[in-house]
């Protein structure tokens, strides 16, 4: 019993010690392999393995150490004591773990780990040379950051004096929307961190072919998809939660995400080339280190505190400081290894003028432009302080002007370009037989046009898009299955996937347009008990109450919205007092519905004893994360490809590799 | 510490921005009020334009705003008139003139350049690409074998 106690209080000195252990690890998994593939040295290289195991088990441990502390709200911790709170429902206290500057870190090394030895495990198939250099490559950045987490913020220091009490975690973090958004965030950007870790190996192994293609394909899909879903949760979150409905706010700390999504959406395409025509290999290898960059710059981004952000995370100069040195080492480092080994990677595979190799790379250059506009928007007010003494802001206003223009050309040409056949195609052919499709996209967004008279263009415009993306890719598959219903199903994992996530960006696209462009608002100062009308709905507020909650007060108002007469729900829209951080919150009334939402928030007391109500009618705004999510599905769909998986590729790999001189 | 609280305070409280006392009567000023809005950076809460923002400065500002349009201004005028007293910053549109050109232009000049280098490069292999008539002659040799 004594023994147990004193193992119990002793968990979160194990974590810290498991979690330097963990470094040394890492130290161990970048030297020896790298060595042992530089030499050929069979025993060195195979030590990666049980190394990339141990380091996970023990950082594993890290974590759960650091979990239990918060779950059993141990305030002697200082990490517990500022982000904790004993009143704080479970399922927050765990999410705390992770939201905080150092708890998060460590669920990114945590991450890290996990991907390094899935990589190790399941890599089986790779020659022994290029696992080796992969997971070297990969034990380097858990190393880089595992002595960041260490040396700047560590999250096991204990406190002299523990406070009775924790200060609680930042109100706006207790929502199951957010709590689970850094997660899938961060299982995206270290899924990105493998790709990286797969084109260091490759340069350092001199060969780029069909077969590196094949198996870094599971890697750069799921890291895709769970950026995808982590951007969409965060969206989706900042929809529901901030009070005003926005979705998307050109936030640095937004961008930061955005832009390694729009490349390894780039990645993505672009590596398919790789593996099915061997060419656009230097561009692939070129996308994948720069994708693991902007990880890496959003890193600093947010923890950094350079860039005015809502996401004031951790505005400490010394962890910004190192990890501007951690981006410009393994930025630097690849680069400069890209530029010598370039070379190389030579081209196998021509292709003409029209062909699907030109239309990925169309839309290649298109997404990475896109990264380019928002990359140079979000640094732009750094840069005019830095180099002109000029304080200026650039804003949602710059961003839907700038960038917007290319994600309608990816819009345009994307139905064409994913019919296109390989090598040699004819255009004209390809667009004869979409005429139907363009046809009918253009006259129905000439009845939205119709029927909206008077309001913007985009609403339009996003409605053919959309359109032209969804049935582009019904289109697709059908063709595929040569019309016939029966082969429909029994077509490959690969070609649903690429359909699906396709129509997805096709939804998502329409719901964007759709919101902006029809969203109505009401403001007013409303009696209790009077009824007002917004479109063609009537809003009654029916009460407002003072209700308290577990760790909150709150401001509760009954308001019930009704349809020619038809109750259709009532909603209680909120605010919240959250005592312990001192914090208000709104939580607003929303009725979600396939073709609207209704949403609804509560403001101030009036002097003449009115409520301030705020109503908007939010059209099409679920298709927006809905979209995200089909696309998402697609990427599984893909992942699931039977031919397509890790052993298979290496299999098929291993056969066509033999014979291939390095040089 | 002060300044995170005060930032912290404006992302919750964002709900209530726009008052309802505030909302010009005539449905098509509002309308370009809101717009103006827009396009303006709270001082306080910087992340939000005060169209957003529940910050005293934004609601002073969105007077402000109305004011000017009530007086007959333009959106630019307005725009103007509140940029000469609190700065380029809280222009959320950056003007298109000056070193600001180069972020205006980003995109369109790499898309440009993009296309550009990718047309030379095509051209260049075409160009190596035609036979002679004594390789064409061998190659039909071949062929025939």
């Amino acid at each position: 019993m004594r023994v147990r106690v004193i193992l119990l209080t002793m968990i979160v000195e194990l974590g810290h010690f498991a979690l330097i252990l963990a470094f040394a690890i890492s130290l161990f998994q970048t030297v020896v392999p790298l060595a042992g593939a530089y030499r050929r040295m069979p025993g060195w290289m195979a030590a990666a393995e049980p190394a990339a195991t141990l380091q996970l088990i023990l950082i594993a441990f890290s974590f759960a150490a650091l979990t239990y502390a918060f779950v059993t709200s141990d305030f002697s911790l200082r990490l517990v004591a500022l982000n904790s709170h004993t009143d704080k429902p479970m399922l927050y206290k765990v999410t705390g773990v992770w939201g905080n500057h150092e708890g998060s870190l460590l669920l990114w090394v945590l991450i890290l780990a996990l991907f390094g030895a899935m990589a190790a495990w399941w890599g089986k198939g790779l020659t022994d040379t290029l696992r080796a250099r992969v997971l070297g490559v990969q034990g380097a950045i858990g190393a880089a950051f595992l002595a960041f987490l260490i040396f700047t913020s560590n999250p096991f220091l204990r406190l002299v004096q523990p406070p009775l009490n924790g200060q609680d975690l930042n109100p706006l973090l207790q929502d199951p929307g957010l709590a689970f958004h850094p997660p899938f965030l961060y299982l995206g950007y270290v899924g990105l961190s493998l790709t990286f870790s797969f084109a260091v190996a490759a340069l350092l192994e001199g060969r780029v072919d069909a077969a590196w293609g094949r198996w870094v394909r599971p890697w750069k899909l799921a890291a895709w998809v769970f950026l995808t879903i982590g951007i969409a949760l965060g969206s989706w979150w900042a929809y529901y939660e901030l009070g005003w409905g926005g979705f998307w706010f050109w936030d640095p700390v937004e961008n930061a995400s955005l832009m390694p999504w729009l490349l390894s959406v780039a990645l993505l395409h672009s590596a398919i080339v790789v593996e099915k025509r061997e060419s656009l290999k230097a561009w692939t290898i070129l996308l994948a280190i720069l994708a693991f960059g902007f990880c890496l710059i959003g890193a600093f981004i947010v923890r950094s505190g350079v860039l005015t952000s809502v996401h004031a995370f951790a505005n400490d100069p010394e962890r910004g400081t190192y990890l501007l040195m951690i981006t410009a080492f393994f930025m630097g480092g690849a680069l400069a290894l890209f530029a010598w080994r370039a070379p190389i990677m030579q081209a196998k595979g021509v292709f003409g003028v029209a062909s699907r190799e030109t239309a990925l790379i169309a839309n290649n250059i298109l997404l990475a432009v896109s990264c380019v506009v928002v990359f140079v928007g979000t640094i732009w007010p750094l840069l005019a302080e830095l180099f002109m003494d000029r304080k200026l802001s650039v804003g949602p206003p710059f961003f839907n002007i700038a960038f917007t223009p290319f994600m309608v050309g990816i819009a345009l040409i994307l139905p064409i370009g994913s019919v296109l056949p390989w090598k040699r195609a004819k255009l004209g052919r390809v667009v004869w037989n979409l005429r139907y499709l363009a046809v009918l996209c253009v006259a129905l967004g000439a009845l939205v046009w119709a029927m909206q008279t008077g309001r913007t263009a985009l609403g339009p415009i996003g409605a053919t898009l959309g359109a032209w993306m969804v049935a582009g890719a019904a289109f697709e598959l059908w063709q595929r299955a040569a019309g016939t219903p029966a082969r429909l199903l029994r077509l490959p994992g690969a070609d649903w996937g690429k359909a699906v996530a396709h129509a997805g960006m096709g939804i998502t696209t329409f719901g964007v347009a759709g919101l902006l462009a029809w969203q109505v608002e009401d403001i007013r100062v409303a009696q209790i008990g009077e009824s007002f009308a917004v479109e063609r709905y009537e809003i009654t507020l029916l009460d407002v109450r003072e209700i308290e909650g577990p760790n909150y007060f709150s401001t509760m108002a009954w308001l019930e919205v009704s349809e020619n007469g038809r109750v259709l729900t009532t909603l209680t829209p909120e605010r919240r007092i959250y005592p312990v951080a001192a914090m208000p919150t709104t939580e607003a009334g929303i009725r979600n519905g396939f073709t609207r939402d209704i949403y609804l928030t509560i403001g101030e007391p009036q002097t003449n004893g009115g409520w301030a109500v705020r109503s908007w009618i939010k059209p099409f705004a679920n298709w927006i994360w809905a979209g995200c999510i089909i696309m998402a599905i697609g990427g599984v769909f893909s992942l699931g490809d039977r031919r397509l998986r890790v052993a298979a590729g290496a299999k098929a790999a291993r056969k066509r590799s033999v014979g291939v001189p390095a040089e | 510490m002060r300044l995170i609280a005060a930032f912290l305070m404006c992302f919750g409280t964002a709900v209530m921005a726009v008052q309802p006392g505030e909302v010009l009567v005539d449905p098509a000023l509002e309308a370009r009020a809101r717009v103006i809005s827009q396009e303006l950076r709270c001082t306080v809460c910087q992340n939000e334009s005060i169209d957003e923002s529940s910050a005293p400065v934004a609601r002073d500002l969105r007077l402000l705003v109305r004011e000017r349009l009530l007086e007959g201004e333009s959106n630019q005028e307005v725009l103007d008139y509140i940029v000469a007293r609190y700065g380029e910053f809280v222009l959320m549109r950056p003007v298109a003139s000056g070193a600001n050109l180069i972020l205006w232009l980003a995109g369109p000049v790499v898309f440009l350049v993009a296309i550009g280098g990718l047309l030379l490069s095509r051209r260049k292999r075409e160009d190596a690409e035609p036979l002679t008539a004594q390789e064409q002659a061998r190659l039909d040799a071949l062929l025939k074998e």
